[in-house]
């Protein structure tokens, strides 16, 4: 995958907290698909301007240098092949 | 992760704890203005003249959420006919919920369908009986085709996500191409192609809307066809009509686990259809609480888990995936709601539904018709008391 494409959340497809649940959703028609933890953490720096790239720094430094390279990878392929997110 | 989804039924969760109502069905009133003969209302909708004011429903809204409902659907009837729908779905957006419009169209207009989305709706689903302006007119017992055709447009062109659904049965089953077709030129994300279930009005006109089994074969074929073709631009959901399989859908996710249904006036209902099963209390929301209601009201614990049910269920290896099937359908065909569902070949009573679709089958193939189509109209419904 080529890191420096911006992934965005696509239009049919909204991404929240969930209180009751203690995790994040994505919600679309009729449907909803429970996140992880950290498919949650991932998600919420998909912002249409964040690249792969620096999702995965941001989310290093904040896990204390940690290597979650390969994570954010594996899961924003998946996100992709899902159609939750579009990548420019 | 764990995806939920109506149409992905088999994905659930584990069920040692009790779920929250992630799906709530708000009914907003039985008034309709179209009278399609398969309606999955119940028959009975004359008897129901109260229907809940807009403090109720935003009071129900708020205590379902809390509990923690998702997805929202307003149904009904036609829940256009409502005035204060703009108010409800405001309330529901900032509210957090997923806010689904099930809609027949009529009653929508260009201006309405951009007030809802100032309003914060999440999407539309446009029902239509058929592909062509006449049987879907005939269906419909209106003159709604052309206007539906406009909403769907507008629906797009405004932004929302579109799912079209049509309801299949004997008298629009062998059109299906059409179907997909009118769907991809009116560039829906999702189809739905959701076999007529034989609840309400459509178990009334059961004879005259049950499809043959060979309409069901070439119907299958063409969808899956479809299905792959249309793979990354629109997903059809073809749901197979349960009476011709050998084991029974999940019905609801299991009784009391995802799904609550608020009817018009206020009753809770574990599925859409339970109002028929004699033995339940029915709560009102106005008496109780929701959260009363969903954990220990004695309707939603009826049927909920395993320990209710008989053999052969109770010793099934396959009760986790179905569930032991539709209760209501359990109560029709075998008189007994805790019974397993006849449409599974396990149950003793499975030769009985078997013979029953012979039976409309034969006719069908004959043109024999016992009596006539009957269409959901309050007047229909009064002489059918």
């Amino acid at each position: 995958m080529n890191k420096d494409v911006i992934p965005s959340l696509s239009r049919m497809f909204r991404f929240q907290w969930e209180e009751a649940q203690q995790c994040h959703v994505i919600l679309y028609p009729e449907g909803m698909v429970k996140l992880s933890g950290s498919a949650g953490e991932i998600m919420k720096h998909v912002d249409g301007q964040a690249s792969v790239n620096s999702i995965i720094q941001t989310l290093s430094d904040l896990f204390d240098g940690a290597d979650v390279g390969d994570d954010v990878v594996a899961f924003i392929t998946e996100a992709k092949s899902n159609g939750w997110i579009e990548l420019k | 992760m764990d995806g939920l989804s109506l149409n992905n039924p088999n994905s659930l969760h584990d069920r040692t704890t009790l779920n929250p109502p992630l799906w709530l069905l708000a009914e907003l009133t039985y008034s309709c203005p179209l009278q399609c003969p398969y309606c999955s209302n119940p028959v009975d909708i004359a008897n129901y003249k109260d229907e809940l004011s807009t403090e109720e429903w935003l009071k129900v809204l708020r205590d379902a959420r809390k509990m923690g409902a998702t997805q929202l659907g307003f149904s009904g009837g036609e829940p256009l006919v409502r005035k204060d729908l703009e108010i409800l779905i405001a309330e529901s957006r900032k509210l957090g919920y997923y806010t689904n419009l099930i809609t027949s169209g009529v009653g929508m207009d260009e201006a309405r369908i951009a007030a809802f989305k100032e309003a914060g709706l999440d999407h539309i689903q446009v029902s239509f009986q058929a592909s062509d302006e006449e049987l879907n007119n005939f269906l419909s017992g209106t003159d709604s085709f052309k206007h539906k055709l406009e909403m769907a447009r507008q629906v797009k062109k405004q932004g929302y996500p579109m799912v079209l659904n049509f309801v299949l049965h004997r008298q629009n089953t062998d059109q299906i191409e059409d179907i997909i077709k009118l769907a991809i030129a009116l560039e829906a994300d999702y189809l739905e192609l959701a076999t007529a279930q034989y609840y309400g009005w459509a178990n009334h006109n059961k004879d005259q809307l049950m499809p043959t089994r060979e309409q069901i074969e070439k119907a299958e074929k063409v969808a899956h066809e479809y299905q792959e073709k249309m793979k990354d631009k629109m997903r059809i959901y073809y749901i197979v009509p349960d009476y011709f399989e050998d084991r029974p859908k999940p019905c609801m996710n299991g009784w009391g686990n995802v799904f609550l249904t608020i009817t018009p006036d206020g009753t809770a209902l574990p599925c859409h259809s339970a109002r028929l099963i004699p033995e339940l209390s029915l709560p009102n929301v106005k008496d109780h609480s929701i959260d009363w209601i969903w954990k220990d009201s004695p309707d939603f614990n009826k049927f909920r888990g395993y320990d209710w049910m008989k053999e052969p269920c109770r010793s099934c290896d396959e009760k986790e995936k179905d569930f032991g099937g539709c209760r209501c359908q359990a109560l029709m065909l075998t008189g007994d709601a805790a019974n397993t569902d006849p449409v599974c070949s396990k149950s003793p009573l499975h030769s009985k539904l078997v013979d029953e679709i012979r039976v409309i089958e034969e006719n069908a193939k004959n043109n024999i018709v016992e009596k006539p189509l009957v269409f959901r109209n309050m007047r229909s419904s009064k002489s059918l008391l």
